[in-house]
């Protein structure tokens, strides 16, 4: 070290201990986040981890945190979890459904420790969980294709047959029904949350079959760049706003928006009123955001997209509502009825109209 | 001029040696990427190779090694014997899979009922499920000669996908909310491999991995089968003239790995992982072909290196935490670990000669 960054140094400690010392406070609480992918995926992983970062500049100084990424589920995640616990987090956020039991079974070992859950159903004194209403998303983008498409092809790439995914076709079919009745929707399953050689495979076959729509619950941007490719199919962003492909093929998005639940949660670690409590927001509370409709859609079904927004957001209206049947034909909601929260969180059967076989 | 010069048998003191080199290599090598990357190299290594083992919470961790290198050792075991052979069994993956799905099969047929009979059973299904993936490359090789390492490797993919089905289909937990994954095994005390010594890490899974350990290690060294596995795999005619049958051997020897690789996969679904997922495997069954070759494909060696790779794992996840270490940097690291082994490997075989060459 040369002598005048040595004095420059030297000051600039000799400034913040000054300026830092009077107002020093207790040490920063830490708080701990497990991601099931890399923070390089552009979607799951990557929004919880700019939540994350959003939650740490929010609370200035008060909380430090920290991650461990690409967590296989199961025992690597209970190693990790414990990790975080040992370290001395008092909040870790476990940010996928498979670290479920991994989860409970950590949090049973340290009562002391806060733990969150994303997505999951099981509960503890020390252990929270949160999800978001992606179906509301869906609703949105049924909308919007059902008008836009000229194929009536709507394709759909599912990641796994799991409640969260089920109601998200059953949702974007319904609307897209709603304002047209032509309208077919052809689902193909990826097995996989970002995989983009499989989620490519699946958008060259739904394009091929003559979807002009593809709507995807995966991860990756590969279904974009087969849309684009195409030339005259349209995606939305899934996860984040992959405003990369704007102004089309990608012509709006779901953008999983965890930074306010997020900064709520650990504001309350910090003023000692944290809760185990089960989260479930929408689009009302900004957990679900819906990105930017793009000039590739027409002005009056981009007005009636942002109507049925402004209707969901309010709770004047429910994307599950009656009269509507089970696929078998079979009724399940009345005229006017909606679902109650348990019953959505389970949801295992698509809705009458949908000719995609349920994979066993 | 660097010559290479054959060595007529290979170097007792190099095969003992390369292990070791190839770790030191790849902490250098590992040092200057994390770098590179802006991390102190030194406390990352420390932080990837001590902490585990003698940082402050050490206790957790030492039990921790034996829950991830339990597996791996198993596994491990069994190959190096085909390997020794020149039988490449691939697909431990697979095996490991369909052990898992065998021993949980067995658990959740029987559940609710409690019984000391259920998880001794698991134990002999896990084993035969193992076994008869293990058997389809090695009957398939017998009657048509076809490649033993493309058809194990394939099946893994078949026993994926057998993985995802049960899942999402048969073995689905009925009161799981339409959620995919069995019942956990943690909360079926029969069918439970818990850990034996609170806090040790020590389970059954681990038990059997040093039990295979000395099984192997007696087998090949204080054996006639064993002494016939090293011949075939070193001198595949003369083994022919002295009587080993190849059909006999293809069958034991991929028989014997599935069988462990089956059990590992079934104590691991009824011990730390619980239960049967989509994403229950963790490549275990690649990774040991690692620590497989990085044991020197010998039984004693095998545990060392089953412990070494766990470190590596423990310690990255480790390194990610407290160093900010991104987890593809940890996977090169652990991809140099091989990489230097098997360049290392050459001083085995070959003698280095400095100077001119001669023709």
């Amino acid at each position: 070290m040369d002598r005048r960054s040595f004095l420059k140094t030297t000051a600039a400690t000799a400034t913040l201990a000054a300026v830092g010392l009077p107002v020093a406070a207790a040490d920063p609480i830490k708080i701990g986040f497990i991601y099931v992918g890399p923070v390089g995926d552009m979607g799951w992983s990557y929004q919880h981890d700019v939540a994350r970062r959003e939650m740490e500049t929010a609370l200035g100084g008060k909380v430090v945190t920290s991650f461990i990424e690409n967590v296989p589920e199961g025992p690597d995640a209970e190693r990790a979890l414990t990790q975080l616990a040992l370290e001395g987090n008092q909040l870790i956020f476990a940010t996928s459904f498979g670290f479920m039991d991994a989860t409970v079974n950590v949090a049973a070992k340290f009562p002391n420790v806060k733990f969150e859950h994303a997505t999951g159903y099981k509960r503890a004194e020390n252990l929270a969980t949160y999800d978001a209403r992606f179906y509301e998303g869906r609703a949105v983008q049924g909308t919007i294709a059902g008008r836009m498409t000229k194929t009536n092809k709507i394709g759909y790439i599912g990641s796994f047959p799991i409640p969260e995914v089920i109601q998200g076709i059953n949702a974007a079919y319904i609307h897209a029904k709603k304002v047209n009745p032509d309208v077919e929707i052809k689902v193909v399953w990826a097995y996989s949350w970002f995989d983009p050689a499989k989620e490519a495979d699946a958008a060259a076959a739904l394009i091929a079959e003559g979807c002009d729509f593809i709507l995807q619950h995966t991860d990756s941007t590969a279904p974009q760049a087969k849309a684009q490719e195409a030339g005259t199919v349209f995606t939305f962003g899934q996860a984040s706003d992959m405003e990369a492909f704007k102004p089309s093929p990608r012509i709006s998005s779901t953008i999983d928006n965890w930074a306010p639940y997020y900064i709520k949660r650990a504001q309350a670690l910090v003023d000692g009123n944290w809760k185990s409590e089960g989260t479930w927001g929408g689009i009302g509370t900004g957990m679900v955001g819906i990105g930017e409709i793009t000039s590739a859609v027409p002005a009056e079904v981009k007005a009636e997209a942002e109507a049925l927004i402004a209707k969901i957001s309010d709770g004047s209206y429910h994307p599950f509502t009656g009269p509507l049947k089970k696929q078998d034909g079979s009724d399940w909601l009345a005229e006017g009825k909606t679902p109650e929260d348990a019953e959505l969180a389970g949801l295992n059967f698509f809705v009458e109209g949908i000719s995609a076989e349920m994979p066993k | 001029m660097i010559t290479l010069v054959k060595r007529p048998m290979p170097s007792r003191f190099w095969s003992f040696t390369t292990p070791v080199l190839a770790v030191i290599a790849t902490m250098i090598a590992g040092g200057v990427l994390f770098a590179i990357l802006g991390k102190d190299p030194v406390a990352a290594i420390k932080v990837i190779f001590y902490d585990p083992l003698f940082g402050p919470n050490a206790a957790y961790f030492r039990g921790q090694l034996l829950v991830k290198a339990g597996p791996l050792i198993l596994i491990a075991a069994g190959l190096a014997v085909g390997f020794r052979a020149g039988i490449w069994n691939i697909g431990a993956e697979g095996q490991y899979i369909i052990g898992a799905l065998a021993g949980a099969s067995v658990a959740l047929a029987a559940f609710p009922a409690e019984s000391h009979w259920l998880f001794p059973a698991m134990v002999v299904a896990g084993a035969l499920g193992g076994w008869i993936w293990g058997m389809i490359p090695a009957v398939l090789r017998v009657l048509f000669g076809t490649s033993e390492i493309l058809v194990s490797l394939m099946l893994v993919y078949v026993a994926q996908s057998f993985l995802a089905w049960a899942a999402f289909g048969p073995l689905k937990n009925p009161e799981g909310y339409g959620f995919p994954g069995s019942r956990n095994l943690q909360q079926y005390p029969s069918a439970h491999n818990p850990e034996l010594i609170a806090g040790t890490g020590m389970h059954w899974g681990v038990v059997a991995a040093f039990v295979a350990v000395i099984a192997t290690y007696v087998l090949m060294s204080r054996h006639i089968a064993g002494f016939r596995i090293r011949v075939a795999g070193e001198a595949p005619r003369a083994a022919r003239f002295a009587g080993v049958l190849p059909a006999k051997l293809v069958m034991f020897c991929l028989g014997l790995s599935g069988a462990l690789a089956g059990l590992a996969g079934m104590f691991e679904v009824a011990g730390p992982s619980g239960q049967i997922t989509d994403s229950f495997n963790a490549g275990y069954g690649f990774t040991a072909i690692i620590v497989a070759f990085l044991g020197r494909l010998n039984a004693i060696g095998i545990l060392l290196a089953g412990l070494l790779m766990a470190l590596t794992y423990i310690g990255g996840d480790m390194a990610q935490l407290m160093l900010g270490l991104p987890t593809a940097a940890i996977q090169v690291f652990q991809g140099m670990l091989l990489f230097f082994l098997l360049g290392f490997d050459l001083l085995t075989q070959y003698r280095l000669r400095v100077g001119k060459g001669s023709k």
